[in-house]
């Protein structure tokens, strides 16, 4: 492999991550979702929009993510799948999918941790799900699907740098 | 790795600044984040000690433009050049669509320099990446200096060349930034690429835009 694989998703896929994590909001009575891939970039968010700078907040969640998934490593475990950061009235949970993307919840007093990894627990699995067609769809793992989309571009990218 | 979000019609790349520790790093994003206009540029993260060096990293996305009709997006980020922090530079290697490599042009410190060229390429090589095929730069930084390197011993250490086996890339590749000098040519009956490099004063800003130009040209022509 040369470089990292590239991935991209479609519209429909874009629609059927949106309806499970919409789904999984009312269930769990969470504020907002977002799904984050493990290089850092927002994938997408559901819910009330965030009052934050959100491609901070997702290069950070990734970090996060992966530091903590050295520190499984190093005391044996495989892996952290969720990791919990409680606050006085927001908390956050995280939890892997696909190994390719964290879901990011952000939850108040108005429901509890319980609630929300039972509730996440049903949403990983779809979501999941929902990943694993997407990247059989272009072959046996994540590849580069967009390669070529800016086939012929040359110029315009020529022009973008002056 | 680039992420094509054909949703939001976006194009999301990752560059790392890399390289050893007080090398300029930081001085690049900082630059570029005091010259951006706010509305293309989002906030500058820093995880830093209390004495400002890198802890974690630094973070800047900028919004370079629309191609296609898709925004493009580069995710700037530095790591810590410190020895000492190889996990968490390790880290943010993950999905890298491009590198730039900040030397110390200082005399001194040319055996950091190798140390931290010598950590990329394994750093890379442990996430089965090749520096040789991805879009690479080096910034020979700090040239103002009077104890600077001539940037000739600076390229025989730190860009000396890979060997270039296929057949299709074997011709004379001019280096447009520099009359005179080839990026790929035919030394010793041998065919070798080199990185394209830039001298820069990043305290100044000088040469940190043709930096990022370069290298994020050579990103995006990875996906034509």
């Amino acid at each position: 492999m040369a470089g990292a694989t590239s991935w991209s998703f479609s519209e429909n896929d874009f629609k059927q991550i949106q309806q499970h994590l919409q789904a999984f909001l009312r269930d769990a009575n969470a504020r907002c979702a977002l799904l984050v891939d493990r290089t850092g970039q927002l994938v997408a968010t559901v819910g009330d929009p965030p009052q934050f700078d959100s491609a901070a907040f997702a290069s950070l969640t990734a970090a996060d993510f992966s530091a903590n998934d050295q520190l499984a490593k190093m005391i044996g475990e495989p892996e952290f799948a969720s990791l919990v950061h409680q606050g006085e009235k927001e908390s956050m949970f995280l939890a892997d999918v696909a190994k390719r993307v964290i879901l990011v919840v952000l939850f108040d007093q108005r429901t509890t941790l319980g609630l929300v990894k039972l509730k996440g627990k049903g949403a990983v699995e779809k979501l999941n799900r929902v990943f694993a067609e997407m990247f059989n769809r272009v072959g046996a793992g994540p590849t580069a699907p967009e390669k070529g989309l800016l086939e012929g571009a040359e110029d315009e990218i020529d022009k973008l740098f002056g | 790795m680039s992420m094509i979000n054909y949703a939001s019609r976006e194009i999301n790349c990752k560059l790392v600044y890399y390289g050893p520790g007080l090398g300029g790093k930081t001085t690049n994003l900082e630059h570029i984040y005091g010259k951006v206009s706010p509305n293309t540029r989002g906030k500058m993260i820093s995880l830093a000690t209390e004495t400002e060096r890198t802890l974690f990293f630094d973070f800047l996305p900028v919004d370079l433009g629309t191609i296609r009709g898709f925004k493009t997006r580069f995710h700037l980020y530095t790591v810590p050049g410190q020895v000492y922090y190889n996990a968490s530079r390790k880290l943010i290697l993950k999905g890298v669509d491009g590198i730039v490599f900040v030397a110390d042009s200082q005399i001194e410190r040319m055996e950091a320099n190798v140390e931290s060229m010598q950590n990329l390429y394994d750093n890379m090589s442990e996430y089965g990446y090749d520096l040789t095929k991805i879009p690479f730069i080096i910034q020979y930084n700090k040239r103002d200096l009077p104890n600077a390197a001539p940037v000739r011993d600076l390229q025989a250490s730190l860009n000396p060349g890979w060997p270039i086996d296929d057949g299709a890339h074997q011709k004379v590749t001019p280096d447009p930034s520099h009359t005179g000098e080839n990026l790929i040519d035919k030394v010793n009956n041998q065919w070798v690429g080199r990185a394209p490099y830039v001298e820069a004063v990043a305290v100044r800003g000088d040469g940190v835009f043709d930096t990022l130009k370069t290298v994020s040209k050579m990103v995006l022509k990875t996906l034509s």
